[in-house]
């Protein structure tokens, strides 16, 4: 009986020595909100672009004008050396 | 395909804070929200002072996007990371998970209510009609739309802050680094010296003669 005691106790005591997997599978979620609309979808009016200009959907033609506002930010292309 | 970054060059930055007000003024943030800021380490030690300036870094794999529980981030076709602030329950867990502090929370009423979260939009706007007041009001100005970079990174002085395409603005980095010699060391060598070999260090300065 006090052998059987033991054991009970000896379980329960050990229970906590165990290691079980705590790691949590991640799942990777899903935008939920509205869509939005891409920069190179709007209209380039003239005004706003000083210089630059892109055809209304044509990422390539977008992407060219943010590039040469990009290197505007390069001093060695602006000054004459 | 383009993917929008910032990059500021410590060497050059002088904690003017030009890009803060810039920032304020362009998005109209409202007051106790910084969307962007300078952080200074060793200010004050001649020499040793650096400043760097901070806002969402639109992360490759964002922790922000990650542990947001109503999953209201997205990543644009250029890589900005937006929020939809109608579905922001203004938790938190973005504010915790982010690296840089760039999520910023306006205090919506009494007791420190917390507001829905606001934070660097890459001057974006966010997922309302391009251009639109509901746009300016809830994410501020879109001038990716106008076809113009940030409006932080275009006023800044001395051009330490570099904003746009990673690989365009890595390379104006990269010639930077080239003429002085020395800056590789804050954003690494692939960075400024473009693909070498690992643990590489910059070249060495030449010695003064006196």
């Amino acid at each position: 009986m006090r052998a059987l005691l033991l054991a009970v106790i000896a379980s329960f005591g050990l229970a906590a020595c165990g290691e079980p997997d705590q790691v949590v599978v991640y799942k990777q979620g899903k935008y939920q909100g509205k869509p939005d609309a891409r920069p190179w979808d709007n209209d380039p009016a003239v005004a706003e672009l000083r210089g630059g200009k892109w055809n209304k959907g044509d990422r390539a033609s977008w992407e060219e004008q943010i590039k040469n506002r990009q290197l505007a930010q390069h001093e060695h292309k602006r000054i004459y050396q | 395909m383009a993917r929008m970054k910032f990059l500021c060059d410590a060497e050059r930055c002088i904690e003017c804070n030009g890009c803060v007000t810039a920032c304020k003024n362009e998005n109209e943030v409202p007051w106790g929200v910084n969307r962007r800021r300078v952080v200074t380490i060793n200010d004050g030690v001649v020499g040793a002072e650096k400043s760097i300036s901070v806002a969402c870094m639109h992360c490759s794999d964002a922790p922000c996007m990650a542990v947001c529980p109503v999953d209201c981030f997205y990543r644009t076709d250029d890589g900005v990371v937006l929020h939809d602030k109608d579905l922001c329950i203004g938790c938190g867990y973005c504010f915790y998970a982010c690296p840089f502090g760039a999520p910023q929370f306006p205090q919506a009423g009494a007791f420190g209510l917390r507001g829905k979260m606001d934070k660097c939009t890459f001057c974006a706007g966010g997922p309302e009609a391009d251009k639109s007041q509901a746009e300016f009001q809830k994410y501020g100005r879109n001038r990716l739309a106008e076809g113009k970079l940030p409006a932080c990174a275009e006023m800044c002085s001395t051009k330490a802050l570099l904003g746009g395409d990673g690989d365009v603005i890595a390379d104006i980095y990269r010639e930077r680094v080239l003429r002085r010699g020395r800056g590789s060391e804050v954003w690494g060598w692939g960075t400024a010296y473009g693909p070498g070999k690992p643990g590489a260090q910059p070249p060495q300065q030449p010695a003064r003669k006196s």
